[in-house]
């Protein structure tokens, strides 16, 4: 890890220097952030017995095992207030980003400086589809870290808001259509206030009725939190919501400002 | 945006009190933010439970009948095939006792390696102190430990166990050997969230271990017989702790172990206690200190 650090630290160069606005109050600093995933794949290499005892003789990592640099040195200042839009193709790293912000995945060089806990928007992967969508509700409630006074006085709100079918509540999530389990879950993130809220790609969910309402409810979001972070395909989405726009290119910042401005040269370099 | 600084980032950032997001908690917070999320952990636990057995056709009724299975395979082989039976006076309740109470540590420290690496989405999704994984671990294996003891009771009194108030207990047998679990299964979940391969080498160190604890065979017996000559062979397997736990079970449960064979083999149950306490004490605060200290690690690996 360390050695991988050292060949690719000079990596800032690529990247518009950080400028230090005084006047502002900032929220979130990430400052040079180097993130390495560590993924344990099938496949590179011959995968029989042997080979595994001949790597573990001569002290050589599995091949299979692959360090992915996801993130490499990246650095922004965010003020009280903003919305920001990051963009950028798949893989490029916008997830991992947004992921090392909550502090969900730690730092392998540099850091990231946050006022308040930021919270990411996704709490899909604490739900269990065997389960009903009232006993759902719970569990993310509580997995947000919400006391079980406050999930009980969020229930029927989160109930509501999700509008599923009659009686599809006390269902099994597995039974649950693709767009009824998608507003069930964003109802269920949605009910807690964040201090910096990090939106993964959630607005994409449901027919245009609920779009619309769950714009609504991110603006509603966006009021009570310090800033938030919106990540989506959706150009439109990005420019309606957000007040500055950073890109992402193979996980380094290729610019960061007016989201017009910003947009316009992504869309050109990218061809849509 | 204007205003160029030469000021480093880091030290902009101190000076307008950011923390950083990654960091790890001391350990007293630490302690606080577990048991502020225990109703979590609670709810966590049940939710795996009711959703472990539902794409069976029986249903929750495996909760019974694996431990009832269990049990019958280990007296075809043990008891009936190699007759072990013949140094305990009453076999199968001792058997079942045993091959209970065991299964519950094995059980959680299995369940306790996986506890990371089986939930790493989760991990990088939402924001709580990782040891609630490896406590909703055990207290899946406690609710499954207490449908097994409403099983083993209906048994003991179908096999013409008096009830007595020496069964009681068996509450804090139980509750002694839950904390030593949870604090074994932490040691195993930061083991197994960093070198997955424990999870593979488990099943035969547990399965010695299960051996070594007297669940099948009367370990007082055999120390009586063969291992004379070695008595700190067998002070190492009175103090061990998957013995313990299973013997002091016995002892409040089974009326003949507790008055006839334990007295026969002057196998004291006085240092049982002893050993119960101690194990549970040292296996949780040494396992939640040694799982804190990579707690910023998690869910890279």
């Amino acid at each position: 890890m360390a050695k991988a650090l050292k060949e690719k630290t000079p990596v800032s160069e690529s990247q518009p220097a950080v400028s230090i606005d005084p006047a502002r109050e900032p929220i979130v600093v990430v400052d040079d952030l180097h993130i390495i995933y560590r993924v344990y794949g099938s496949g590179g290499g011959r995968g029989n017995a042997a080979t595994a005892l001949m790597r573990v003789v001569k002290r050589e990592n599995r091949p299979q095992m692959k360090e992915i640099h996801a993130v490499r040195g990246v650095s922004f200042i965010a003020y009280r207030g903003d919305a920001i839009g990051v963009v950028g193709t798949n893989g490029s790293g916008k997830s991992t980003l947004l992921k090392a912000i909550a502090g969900l995945l730690p730092p392998a060089g540099g850091g990231v400086y946050t006022d308040g806990q930021p919270s990411l928007l996704g709490v899909n992967a604490a739900l269990m589809r065997d389960l009903t969508g009232s006993r759902n509700i719970v569990l993310g409630c509580l997995a947000m870290g919400l006391t079980p006074e406050e999930t009980k006085k969020k229930y029927d709100e989160i109930v509501k808001f999700a509008d599923l079918k009659p009686g599809f509540i006390d269902y099994p999530m597995s039974t649950y259509s693709s767009g009824m389990g998608a507003r069930l879950r964003f109802a269920i993130a949605a009910a807690r206030t964040h201090d910096v809220m990090l939106i993964d790609e959630a607005l994409a969910t449901g027919d245009a009725k609920f779009k619309r309402r769950s714009k609504a409810k991110i603006d509603e979001l966006r009021e009570d939190a310090g800033a938030v972070f919106l990540v989506a395909h959706n150009l439109d989405v990005i420019e309606e919501t957000c007040n500055r726009v950073i890109w992402l290119d193979e996980g380094r910042i290729k610019m960061d400002g007016d989201p017009k401005e910003v947009l316009k040269a992504y869309t050109d370099a990218t061809g849509k | 945006m204007n205003g160029q600084s030469t000021e480093s980032l880091a030290a902009f950032a101190a000076r307008h009190g950011l923390k950083q997001s990654a960091a790890r908690p001391p350990l007293r917070m630490y302690v606080q933010q577990v048991w502020q999320r225990r109703t979590f952990i609670w709810n966590f636990a049940s939710a795996k439970t009711t959703s472990m057995y539902t794409s069976s056709r029986l249903g929750q009724l495996w909760q019974v009948l694996t431990p009832l299975l269990n049990v019958a395979v280990y007296f075809l082989i043990f008891g009936l095939l190699l007759n072990q039976s013949r140094d305990v006076t009453d076999y199968i309740p001792f058997l079942m006792t045993g091959v209970f109470v065991f299964t519950f540590t094995q059980r959680s420290v299995t369940a306790g390696a996986k506890s990371i690496n089986g939930n790493l989405s989760l991990i990088r999704a939402l924001h709580f102190p990782r040891a609630s994984l490896p406590f909703a671990h055990v207290i899946v294996e406690l609710q499954q430990l207490l449908i097994s003891m409403v099983v083993l009771f209906t048994l003991l009194f179908a096999f013409g166990e008096p009830p007595s108030f020496f069964m009681l207990l068996i509450v804090p047998t139980l509750m002694l050997q839950m904390c030593f679990n949870m604090g074994l299964s932490l040691v195993l979940a930061r083991i197994g969230a960093f070198t997955p391969d424990v999870q593979q080498l488990l099943p035969f160190v547990l399965r010695t271990w299960l051996y070594a604890s007297g669940v099948i065979f009367a370990i007082p017996a055999i120390a009586q017989e063969r291992l004379k000559d070695h008595p700190w062979l067998v002070e190492l397997l009175k103090a061990n702790p998957g013995s313990v736990y299973v013997e002091l079970a016995r002892t409040s449960l089974i009326e003949s172990y507790r008055t006839k064979d334990l007295p026969k083999w002057g196998w004291a149950d006085t240092h049982l206690w002893w050993y119960a306490v101690a194990w549970a004490v040292i296996a949780l605060v040494g396992g939640f200190w040694y799982f804190h200290r990579a707690e910023e690690r998690y869910g890279r690996g």
